[in-house]
Formats: structure tokens, sequence, C-alpha cells
């Protein structure tokens, strides 16, 4: 059966034409997106009312606000009867906040510089496409940074990087021979440097020093700062190592990894620290006093390892098989495998997880503020509000604490989503 | 060297303790446990040096002893001279109360919000991120912490109830919202109660049955019975009916002003009520991009053949997106539940007593059992967090989508 | 090559669609379409990718939806009215690219799904009548496996089976073996030819011109998202009209 009637052809093409009226610009995209069914609309209506209140309430009194006055009561009485916070306690605390109180004032300089310095160190790890030889830098930087905001002569850390310098330099000569001579060496190596080091220290204790300031002197924000920052560095190799370690099939060192992890993550943070607060102490010898911050820098660094080894776990197992059984059939043994093929590629897919991990981990210690600890919530919860001067100002406080928190934990979620979009395209 | 060789040697090299394949991972975990014996044999003389010199010993005797404390939010019966046993008992029953409050409002406020999140509307899909973002990046201690002094400021004061014109006033006449906590009517049970309470559980088996029963009709006759008014009657009617006909055997008990202060009726503090609150508007907001990927993760084409085959859109969410959807949701899901009891823990903040806040906080302090009080204390975390993590594992087995 | 089929076509109209165009936002996909089909017509639809061939047909079981013109499937025409698209949508059953099992039913609960829960058929009818489809893509030993469990080829003969559970007087296909590896190819072209056999009336967006050789009675080019040409397929691919159909005949007849 022919079908001439339905044979067509068209000799011109017809030209793109523009959408009828209602069907471009923002009136259609208020209709469908604000107004296309009944439910939608009343859910756009009480959203918009819920906007306004909440905009009503707050405006006035965040408008309102005293930036200038020493107490509480003169806040109110220059408010006189207006709802409106009293910012002034912002103003006026602020350094507390941030350093807490007992750092002296005199040497800010020295953290906001270490602050400064870690942006900088860690930029070529961050954002891949910087010079490498930036990362100089990044391992130069920890040694910096402790003799920035602990203070003491410069020779401590000098000696310290020396003595890693010369390991690492024992370690690559040794790392073509088998892997676990290259660390012993290493270790040996470095520990002589850090001993014949003590002594050239001892000699001249106060060359190029900063002044001194002790562990308990450390506060507010900067206190937070700086814990999260030194457990995350320190958990992520000790992460890296549990998750190899459970993953391996050796019985004994997979149970002690699978019972370390289970444990830490089966227990709230807050019993870690009491243990770094009463019980730790007892399991070190007798005569040595650790300090606090060190105890706890120590607990957190096992806490979040356990954490980082599960995000880990979760990379090495999204790695395609074939990539070990290629490792192997090269003739790689564990440790060459490991190090140039297995972990670059799991460690690329973990870095979202570990990112997301360490935001939590910077939340987490405020509650150092529990164990009496001076950090921003310590701050707030302590010398600020039981001072007489600004008692019962609480949500100007609060919010200035949340914001600082937000801001930061934000820009590193913001950054961990544009590194999860460059390692997606990346892939192709 | 041919296979030959090696077979016939049978002595030993010590060289072979680390490079033979089979002998190679005994050394390793040889000295694995070695290293580790070691380390737990310093710690422990450390610990037993310190103990002695401190002149204090291990022992669990305190909990035996009059814990002489009071605790103020409890569930069962204590006093001051309750033991301490019984002391971190009344603190494991207030975590497990919050943790569970908090799991339930947590869920219906990250559901919702995750839900809304994925709404057509350009308003309510932006105000949801705004909820979620602003409370993932802030620690939940600043939260609990806030929100417990919204509670102590917003709310009025008993005594502002009193008098002729009082500022404020119950709602209902029988629920007072104060600064100091919430006060309840408490349900009382006189005679006739039990058949009450029977007929509402069986009311509420017989909307499973219903449920159950026009399934069975869809499927043997292709009858499609209409569930959702039916439900709800059998779910209300005969318990309201019998409630009536028992002559309403289930009274309340009203809070009332009483001087300066509200007596009977149920009080839930302010503390629980800030932290219950707290940790289910904060952990809501993980829950909520969960639930978003989760729904999200459901490949468009799914929904598209379900459509193409004429399943309306309830259908389609119903028997084809949610059951996949759930897959991805339900275990982050429990992480989460984990999450709360153990951010529970920080009840300390505010000053409610749970676990914590007994066996790890004022016994601790009292009797200076700090490595006894701790580590029973972590091992209930555990206990808890065990089960949860092994009940997820039987789900996760049980739904796992088979493949080849 | 297997013979042309000659297959009888009714003078009762399937589907019309009158000065049919639609944009995305302000980008015009299809433009001013007009196209009909009768019953029991093998339509291949070709054309380069971006040309607007998968939304066109898409726009008949609304799983898109146009913004003028007039679509009429099986006398009922295609509004906004949910009523009228149920309607078609039980009447038009659709194959796609990616064939889009249900990953957490079974293949015969895939197949009874739609039956049970849209035209209320009782499960036993509805397993039974799934069975004899399952029968006819050749593949009824499956019927307890999951999609995950089966090949390519085995999972698109059993969206096919599934679509006509519905028993559907119009199918659509939607690329249905761009995403399968080659050996797997012909059996689902296989069961297509057996579904024209029995009279289906059929509208496939394919690129394969050996199908559309042997069971096409009509075959159309699209463009920029509009109709250039269209013929029986003797004519359409020996004798070509428009410049725009010789040069993609040239770029895929070529390899």
């Amino acid at each position: 059966m022919s079908n001439n009637s339905n044979s067509f052809v068209r000799h011109e093409m017809l030209e793109e034409r523009a959408p009828p009226v209602g069907e471009g610009g923002v009136l259609k995209w208020v209709r469908e997106n604000l107004f296309s069914s009944v439910f939608n609309t009343i859910m756009t209506i009480i959203a918009v009312w819920v906007i306004y209140s909440i905009t009503v309430g707050v405006a006035p009194w965040f408008l309102n606000g005293v930036w200038n006055a020493e107490t509480t009561r003169e806040c109110y009485e220059i408010l006189d009867g207006v709802n409106g916070a009293c910012f002034a306690v912002l103003q006026e605390r602020f350094p507390q906040l941030i350093y807490g109180f007992k750092y002296p004032s005199t040497e800010y300089w020295r953290p906001n510089w270490a602050t400064i310095l870690l942006l900088v160190a860690l930029a070529p790890v961050l954002f891949r496409r910087l010079p490498k030889r930036l990362l100089v830098f990044t391992v130069i930087y920890p040694f910096l940074a402790y003799w920035l905001i602990w203070g003491g002569s410069v020779l401590i850390p000098t000696v310290a990087f020396i003595g890693c310098c010369v390991g690492g330099v024992c370690y690559k000569r040794f790392s073509s021979g088998a892997f676990a001579t290259a660390i012993i060496l290493s270790l040996i190596s470095a520990y002589l440097c850090w001993f014949l080091g003590g002594y050239l220290i001892s000699w001249n204790e106060a060359f190029l020093s900063l002044k001194v300031v002790p562990s308990r002197d450390m506060g507010g924000f900067m206190l937070n700062l700086l814990l999260g920052t030194i457990a995350v560095s320190l958990s992520i190799p000790l992460g890296i190592a549990l998750a190899l370690g459970r993953q391996s099939n050796m019985p004994i060192i997979k149970w002690i990894c699978v019972v370390f992890i289970e444990f830490i993550r089966g227990v709230p943070l807050i019993t870690l620290l009491f243990v770094a607060n009463v019980i730790l102490a007892f399991f070190f010898p007798p005569e040595t006093s650790i300090d606090l911050i060190l105890r706890v820098i120590i607990m957190m660094t096992f806490f979040n390892s356990a954490y980082i080894a599960e995000v880990v776990r979760g990379g090495l197992a999204a790695l395609p098989s074939g990539q070990y059984e290629a490792a192997n059939s090269l003739g790689l043994d564990y440790s060459q495998s490991m190090r140039f093929i297995i972990l670059p590629q799991a460690l690329k897919i973990s870095i979202p997880g570990i990112v997301n991990v360490s935001v939590g981990m910077l939340k987490d210690t405020t509650l150092v503020s529990i164990i009496s600890m001076f950090d921003l919530v310590g701050m707030i919860r302590g010398p600020i509000l039981s001072s007489t001067d600004w008692n019962g100002v609480y949500w100007e406080l609060f919010g200035a604490a949340a914001a600082i928190f937000f801001v930061v934990c934000f820009t590193v979620s913001k950054y961990s989503q544009w590194l999860e979009r460059q390692l997606e395209t990346g892939k192709h | 060297m041919n296979t030959s060789q090696i077979s016939r040697r049978d002595n030993f090299k010590f060289s072979m303790l680390l490079n033979d394949k089979r002998y190679r991972s005994y050394t390793f975990q040889f000295l694995a446990l070695l290293i580790l014996i070691f380390i737990m044999a310093y710690l422990g003389k450390n610990l037993l040096e310190n103990l002695a010199s401190a002149g204090l010993n291990i022992s669990y005797s305190f909990l035996g002893e009059a814990s002489g404390y009071d605790i103020n939010q409890r569930l069962i019966e204590y006093n001051s001279q309750s033991t301490h046993l019984r002391a971190a008992f009344v603190g494991v029953l207030n975590t497990l109360l919050v943790a569970f409050l908090g799991c339930i409002m947590a869920t219906v406020f990250g559901v919702t919000a995750g839900i809304l999140r994925l709404s057509n509307n350009w308003i309510v899909a932006k105000l949801m991120m705004i909820y979620v973002e602003i409370f993932r990046n802030v620690p939940v201690l600043i939260w609990i912490l806030i929100i417990h002094s919204v509670f102590l400021t917003i709310l009025p004061q008993p005594k502002a109830f009193r008098g002729e014109n009082p500022e404020a006033s119950m709602l209902w006449d029988a629920v007072a919202f104060t600064g100091r906590g919430i006060y309840l009517p408490k349900p009382i049970f006189y005679d006739g109660s039990a058949v009450v309470i029977a007929t509402f559980i069986l009311s509420i088996i017989g909307v499973f049955a219903f449920r159950f029963y026009a399934r069975q009709k869809l499927y043997s006759a292709g009858q499609l019975i209409e569930t959702r008014w039916t439900s709800l009657a059998i779910f209300f009617i005969p318990t309201i009916l019998v409630y009536f006909i028992m002559g309403n055997p289930i009274g309340l008990e009203y809070p009332e002003l009483k001087g300066f202060n509200f007596k009977g009726g149920i009080y839930a503090r302010g503390s629980l009520i800030s932290l219950w609150f707290a940790l289910s508007i904060y952990t809501g907001a993980f829950i909520a991009e969960v639930v978003r990927a989760g729904i999200q993760s459901v490949n468009q084409g799914q929904t598209e053949a379900a459509s193409a085959l004429g399943l309306r859109s309830n259908l389609v969410m119903n028997l084809v997106v949610l059951p996949q959807a759930l897959r991805v949701i339900v275990p982050p899901l429990i992480s989460f539940y984990l999450n709360i009891t153990k951010n529970s823990s920080l009840a300390l903040a505010v000053g409610y007593m749970d676990v914590t806040g007994t066996l790890g906080g004022i016994t601790l302090n009292q009797t200076g059992r700090a490595i006894e009080a701790v580590l029973l204390l972590m091992l209930f975390y555990l206990v808890i967090s065990l089960s949860i993590s092994a009940i997820m594992n039987v789900y996760n087995r049980s739904i796992m989508l088979k493949e080849r | 090559m297997t013979d042309k089929l000659k297959l009888e076509i009714s003078d009762e109209i399937a589907i019309r669609i009158q000065s049919m165009n639609k944009w995305f936002g302000s980008f015009h996909v299809l433009r001013d379409i007009n196209l009909t089909v009768n019953r029991g017509e093998r339509i291949v639809v070709c054309g380069p990718s971006g040309s607007g061939k998968s939304t066109l047909i898409r726009c008949i079981n609304a799983l898109e939806e146009h913004q003028s013109g007039q679509i009429v499937v099986d006398g009922t025409e295609l509004t906004s009215d949910i009523k009228n698209i149920d309607r078609i949508r039980s009447e038009v059953g659709m194959c796609f690219q990616h064939f889009n099992l249900f990953p957490h039913l079974s293949i015969l609960e895939n197949c009874t799904l739609a039956p049970i829960w849209v035209r209320k058929t009782p499960k036993k009818e509805a397993e039974e009548t799934a069975m004899h489809f399952l029968e006819k893509v050749k593949i009824p030993e499956q019927a307890d496996k999951y999609p995950g469990q089966l090949s390519g080829g085995q999972q698109q003969r059993v969206a096919i089976a599934r679509s006509l559970c519905m028993r559907p007087r119009i199918m659509l296909f939607d690329e249905p073996t761009s995403a399968l590896d080659p050996e797997m190819i012909k059996e689902v072209l296989d069961t297509m030819i057996e579904l024209a056999e029995d009279g289906m009336t059929m509208i496939c967006v394919t690129h394969e011109m050996g199908f559309a050789r042997q069971v096409a009675n009509r075959v159309i080019f699209m463009d920029d998202g509009q109709i250039v040409e269209q013929n029986e397929p003797e004519e359409f691919f020996n004798n070509p009209q428009s410049d725009r159909t010789k040069l993609f005949l040239s770029q895929i007849l070529g390899h």
C-alpha cells in the first residue's frame, strides 16, 4: 500500500521564533515557581509571612544596636526602652573572644601572622594548580607556627625541622630498598639530630627568641583554630594508617584497628575529653606533667583519626579492584603499590569526606569549654557572662560566636563542594 | 633457581621470615602483637605507679554507696539516699528519653525540610537551603546554648501568669510555656481506662489489617479501595466511642498556679526542652540533606518510565521512587540517630541530668573515682552504638539490590 | 536481508499532530510539526542529534508539554487535563534508551506493577499476561530475577514486555538500541520486528537504518526541530530530495 500522500519534502527551513508572550520573562517564572498550584500558592504565602515576621522582629533589634558602651546597664540606658542589641560587648571584648583573656596583647601579631601564613601554607595543598615550590613553605610552616604561637628560642623549631629534613633525606636514600629499613634508618638519623641539637639549644637559650606563652594562656577562637588544625593534621596520617590496617589480610593488625575505630566511634567526644582531663595523666610516667592542651590534642587526634579512617576506607573501597591487580602484576610490592597507585587515587576520592570530617572536628573543639578550657564558647560562658559588667548579654555574644563559626565552616564546605566539582570534571 | 630446588630445601632461613610470603605476615603480626603488649604493659605500669602514689585503687564499690545528691528531672523514683548506681540509671533513662524524642523530631524536621528543598516553589526551596546551611555550619553546643537562652529570656516566668490581668496565659487553659519549662496536663487513669487503651491499640492494628485487606482485594479482584478516610475513621471512631461509653475514664490533671510555681501535671524542664529542640533542629539540617540526596539519587528515568506506564504521581512516589530513595537515606539516617544519642551528652551545658551529668559529672566529682566512672560511661555509649550498628547492618543486608 | 514486510495499514488515524510548536525556555525546539499516523503504520524518525526527535515522541505521551498546536492521540486531545493524559498513557507504551527498569522489583513485578495499579487487573491475571509477554520476548525464565542480574539486551526486551503488558495500541521507541553492545542489538530488533508483524502502530527514533528499510513504511527525517523530509523507505534512501537529508544519509550510511 503506497503512502504517497504522506511523502513530503521541505524546501525552506523555518526560522526560530520567539515563544508566545507569558512564556518567558519574569512573569512566567513567578507563575511557575510561586503560584503554579493551589498548594504552591499557600506555601508561598506562608513563606512570605514567615520571612516578614522574622524580619520585623529581628531587624529593629539589630539596627538599634548600641556599639559604644561600657556595661550592660549603660547599654539599656542608651536604648531607653527601645528594643535593641548591646553590641558594645563585642566591641569591648573582641580581643578576648579571639585570643582568650590571658594571651598578652602585645603579642597578638604572632597568632595573626600564624593564621595568615596558615592560609598560605594550605594554598598549594588545596589548589593544585599553584606551583609546587610553595609546598616547601607548607613543610616549614608547622615549625614556624609553633615558634610564632608558643614563643621561645627559634633554635627549638629549627633543630626539630633540621632533624625532620635529615630523616627525610635518609628515607629517600634508602627508600628504593626495603620500606621498613628506610623508615627505621630515617627515624634513627632524625633522633640523633635532635639529640645533638638539644645541646645546641641549651648552649644559648635565648637565641632569637620570642616571649614564651604557656599553653594554658591560650584561649578564644584562636584556641579552637589551634586545636582543630593540629588535631586534623595529625589525625590524617594516623587515619590513613588505620584504614590500611583495617583492610589488611593480617588478622591481628586488622582486629587492632577495628577495635580502635569502633571504640572511638562509639563514644561521644566529651567522654574522651574527660579521659584527657582526669585519666590520661595516670598513664604517663610518674613525675611527668603534660599540659592539658597537649592531652586534649592527643585525644582529639585519636577521635578524628577514627572518622578519617572510615572515610579513607570508603575511598579505598571505591577504587576498582583492577587497580590492585594492575599494581601487583607490575611487580610492585605492598608499600610501593600503596604509595604510588592506590593511596593517591583513594585519597583523591576521599578528600571531600575528609574535609567534612575536619569541619566537624573544628565545630567539636567547642566542647573543651565543658572541661573548663577557655575557647570561644568557654570565654563567653565564663569570664564574659559572669563578669558584672556584661551580665545578661546572651544573644549578642552567642550570635557573634555562631557567626564566626559560620563564616569559617561555610567557607570550608563551599571549598569542599568546589573541589568535588573539580574532581568530577577531572575524571574525563 | 627452579622449583625443584626450592621444594627440596627443608632448612629454614631467617630471611624467609621477611621475604617469604607465607612467613611474612606471621612475622609482622607477631611484631605488632609484641609492640602492642609492650605499650600496654608500659601504660599499665605507669597507671599502677600513679595510682599507688596517689593512694587510690580501682574499685566499683562506690556504686553501692548513697549518692547524696538530688536529680531534678527523673523518670523513676530517686532521692539523695539512693545509690550511685541508681543515679547512673536515672541518667541513662534521661539520656534515652532525650535521644528518643530528639530522633523523632529531627526526622520530622529533616524529612520536611528535605522534601521542601526539592519543591518547585523557589521561595520555599531557598528558605530551606538557608535553614540547612545556617544550622549545619555552627557547632551544636552553641545552638544548645542559644536555644536555652532564648527559652529563658523569651518565655515568661511562672509569676507572670498570676493576677487579674496576667501578662501570660495558658494555652487552652491547659499548657503553660514558661522559662523554667513546659507544664502539661497529666493523664490520670481511672477504672475502665484499660478498656479504652486496649481499644486504641486494637484500632491501630485494625488500620494495618484494613490496608492489608485492601491490597489483597486489589491483587485478587482488581478493585482499588480508597483507604485514606476509612483508615482515619478506624483510627479515631472506636476509641472515642468506647471512651464515652465507659464514662470518660481518662482524666487530665491540669497544672495550676499555686503560689510561685505551677503544681500538678507533667513538668518538662526547660533544660530538657531546649536540649531536645536544639538537637532536633541541628540534626534535622543534616537529615534534610540526606533526604534530598536520596530522592535525587533516583534516576529521572525511573519517574519517566513509571509515568509513561500511566501511574499517577502519588503512586510513582510510593511504588517506585521512595523504595529506591529509602535505600540511600536510611543508613546515614541511623548514623545521625547515633549522633543525637552521643550529642545528648552535651546536656552538661544546660544542666540536664543525663548519664554524663550524673555518672560522669556529679558522681565522678563526689567520689573521685574518675577511671571507673568514665569507663562505665563509655561502656554505656558503646553498647548503644554497637547495637544500633548491628541493626543497621541487618537492615542493609536485607534490602540490598540484587545484582550479578 | 529479509524481505520487506508487507503489512496492513488501516485508514483509522492513531495520532494527529497539527502545527505543534515547543519551546524549552526561549529555545524553539520543535517548529510547526504536522504529522498524521494511521493505525498499523511503522514510522522511523531519524536525524542529527539535537534535532528534536526524542522531544517529539516524548510530547506524544505527555512526558514533555507542547506550548502551541494540537496533539490528538487515539481520539483524545492532549491537554493539561490529567484524565486525558492518563487515558493516553495507558494506550501508548514507551521504551527508553536506558531501559529504566525498576531495580528494586523483580522482572515479573516490573511487568505487573502498572496493570495492577492502573488497570486494576487482578494479580493472577496480571502475572499470566506478564508471563505471556515475557515468553513473547523470549525470556520467560528470567521472571524472578532482578534487573541488575540481566544483560543490557535482556533488560531492553523486558522493558518492551513491560510496556506491552498494558496492551497499548501505539508503541514509542526512543533509541532503544543505542545503549546496547553490538551483539545484543539484533535480539532487540527482532523483538520489535515481531511486534510490527503483529500489527502494532510504532514510532521509532533510531539510527538502525536496516531496521528502517525492513520494517518501516515511512521514514521521517528531522533537523533543527522540524520535519524536513518524509517518504517511503526506498524513496527516502535511494532518492533523498533535500540537501540536508542527503548530507545526513551520507554521514550515517557512509561507514
